[in-house]
């Protein structure tokens, strides 16, 4: 499922050209070029603005050894195909491809160019000089049900969801796993709206599960809407791929964000060193990928270090967000006793876990 | 049941809600197909609406003044499409595409200051009393103040077009265009009017969206209704009141098919999320199956290029 192509694939016909002009050029002669490929708008505030935050702690730590370059607003698909090559024909030795939809140009193009290492985020296709990366979004998903857990009266969660793919539903079962340890009552309601980005319908998702009972809004699509909706009517909410405080100060407990800087700086090095080998990293909170936004100082402090110990223990390898017994929604073990999910079971999983209504579309 | 029930004033709320930005691009549309006039950039037109109110409210803190400019800037758009197709006599379907085009990237332009910046939404209407009525009070007493403009704007609209001689002389611009040169009536100018009008309508559903409904600006945020808009009017067939009926039927379906969701019944989203659609089509085509009189409704000179000289 591409990320963030709505919208963006009219803007790519006018954008071809455009790109040509947007591509800046480094000037010191001996340091390496690196190049990032945004999907997005970095403005968006959210997944194109955190890699470019990573790109910014790369300038920050190695400036003096590497320049770095970013494109901005590419379309998935053709467009992207030229963007990447011509980073790689420019002279940059790293590229950094960061959505699901540039999986297939940037092996094309690394085929081409057979001295350039290229990172593709979130994908599962790699060659020799292909990498990819990506975060365990779900082990943020553990700590914010047990927050919610503790928060929740009505016991009633609503959960306004995107696209009914692996990377959502097992979010959605590790939220509910560690939200019914702390309450057994809750359960959660999901809506898919069906699109990442639409904050009209995302609103109205929201008003619905209000509407039925939710007295807590969780989210995985990507617009502020629904913390707004839930600022409305006075409830609590989680936000999604950045801090969006902002949106509802007395709503907003916390939010899932993603946080590339650490990987990025790593892998520069790495390149600097020699080091550098096509692998597949997926990282957790332990590899710094990801964190979540400062707690709501609402939250009793009895809740804070439940949180805390939960995060620390996911970093330290003593809890999985998946550890078993696990039951499907008709009561089956899953998972049993003393195991946990494999991560190729995480990244097929297309079944709730009890405590989730309805059924995962197919 | 009686929980279903319940849920029967709230969804009735949010679907009036749901059909504002449509009800109100859609009527602007409807005078500009009357007037004999194609606009496809409504899409457009909502976006620069959408920004340019959401940019002035944030800057000046004056929301009536961020509406004022919402409309300003459709109908900006929507004089600029006149230009194109009226006086240089440009396609009218590929002008408005490319007017879609146009605004879809200048509002992400001149957004790009704004993206990720809250906004207070507008005041909602709360009568004490009425407006706590058990199933229809929120629905009918408690909405924001655009909801009510916007349902304000069917019946003048109506009058305007059917009980006023000015709205004679636009029909009759867009029945025949040749004819009423003739008999003296300025088509363009006339014309020209209509879609600036259809453009200010289009900004304000645009700006209810952006400083209202959900109050931020994200690029592409009108995700398609403007194209809704568009489809609703010729389904309506061109008539005012039905075009009210098909955006809250549209705007119903939407809210009632997030609830089913809610509720865990077991039907695919998808199939779900296509309802609304679905369903307006249906209704509206089954209302309007009768083809002598979408003939007699459907204006004669819909599209077609006027030249005064020809």
């Amino acid at each position: 499922m591409n990320r963030r192509t709505m919208g963006k694939t009219l803007l790519g016909l006018a954008g071809a050209a455009a790109v040509a002009l947007s591509v800046g050029v480094a000037s010191a002669q001996e340091k390496m070029k690196v190049g990032f490929v945004y999907v997005g708008p970095i403005s968006d505030h959210g997944y194109s603005y955190q890699h470019d935050q990573g790109r910014l702690a790369v300038e920050k730590a190695l400036g003096d050894k590497v320049t770095t370059t970013y494109v901005e607003n590419v379309p998935e698909g053709a467009d992207a195909e030229r963007v990447i090559e011509q980073l790689a024909a420019s002279g940059h030795k790293l590229i950094f491809t960061t959505s699901f939809g540039f999986m297939n140009p940037t092996l094309k193009v690394a085929q081409r160019y057979p001295d350039v290492k290229f990172e593709h985020a979130t994908g599962y296709k790699r060659s020799a000089n292909v990498a990819t990366y990506s975060a365990r979004f779900y082990e943020g998903r553990t700590v914010i049900g047990a927050i919610v857990g503790k928060m929740t009266k009505s016991n009633i969660i609503g959960y306004v969801g995107s696209f009914p793919i692996p990377e959502v539903v097992s979010g959605i079962n590790a939220f509910t796993i560690a939200l019914r340890e702390q309450n057994p009552k809750a359960e959660v309601r999901v809506v898919w709206v069906n699109s990442w980005y639409d904050p009209g319908k995302e609103a109205e998702a929201a008003k619905a599960l209000i509407d039925q009972g939710a007295d807590v809004i969780v989210q995985h699509t990507d617009s502020p809407a629904p913390i707004q909706t839930a600022q409305d009517r006075g409830l609590w909410s989680v936000g999604q791929s950045s801090d969006m405080t902002r949106f509802g100060p007395k709503s907003h407990l916390t939010a899932i964000v993603d946080d590339w800087n650490g990987y990025y700086i790593d892998r520069v090095k790495a390149v600097l060193d020699g080091s550098w080998k096509s692998v597949d990293t997926w990282g957790g909170f332990k590899d710094k990928m990801l964190f979540l936004a400062p707690y709501n100082p609402a939250i009793p402090a009895d809740v804070v270090a439940l949180a805390d110990q939960i995060k620390a223990d996911i970093m330290s390898g003593k809890r999985h967000s998946f550890q078993g017994p696990v039951k499907d929604q008709s009561g089956k073990v899953v998972i049993p006793e003393g195991k946990s999910a494999t991560d190729e079971q995480i990244l097929k999983m297309d079944w709730y876990v009890e405590g989730v209504q309805g059924k995962v579309p197919k | 049941m009686s929980a279903e029930l319940a849920l029967i004033g709230p969804i009735l709320a949010a679907m009036f809600a749901a059909a504002t930005p449509l009800l109100f691009a859609a009527l602007g549309e409807t005078v500009v197909e009357k007037s004999g006039v194609l606009n496809l950039g409504v899409e457009g037109m909502m976006l620069m609406g959408a920004v340019c109110g959401f940019a002035i409210t944030v800057k000046t803190g004056s929301a009536p003044l961020g509406l004022l400019v919402a409309a300003g800037a459709g109908a900006a758009m929507g004089a600029l499409f006149g230009v194109l197709t009226l006086l240089l006599l440009a396609n009218q379907v590929a002008t408005g595409l490319a007017l879609t085009l146009f605004g879809v990237g200048l509002s992400a332009l001149i957004g790009q200051g704004f993206v990720g910046i809250p906004l207070e939404g507008l005041p909602k209407l709360n009568i004490p009393g009425l407006t706590d009525l058990p199933v229809i009070g929120q629905a009918l007493f408690g909405q924001d103040l655009l909801v009510y403009l916007g349902v304000l704007a069917v019946p003048l609209v109506h009058l305007f077009l059917y009980r006023t001689r000015a709205g004679l002389v636009l029909r009759a611009v867009g029945e025949n265009h040749h004819a009423a040169h003739a008999l003296g009536y300025k088509v363009i100018r006339i014309r020209f009017l209509a879609v600036m009008f259809g453009g200010a309508m289009s900004g304000l559903g645009g700006a209810f969206l952006s400083m209202d409904y959900t109050p931020m600006w994200a690029e592409n945020m009108t995700s398609g209704r403007g194209w809704i808009a568009l489809a609703l009017v010729v389904f309506a067939t061109w008539k005012p009141v039905r075009v009210m009926l098909g955006a809250w039927l549209f705007g119903g379906v939407t809210i009632a098919q997030l609830h089913v969701q809610g509720m865990g019944i077991a039907i695919p989203s998808q199939l779900l999320s296509m309802l609304p659609y679905l369903a307006t089509v249906l209704v509206l085509v089954l209302i309007s199956r009768d083809v002598a009189r979408i003939r007699l409704n459907a204006p004669a000179c819909l599209g077609k290029l006027f030249h005064p000289d020809s």
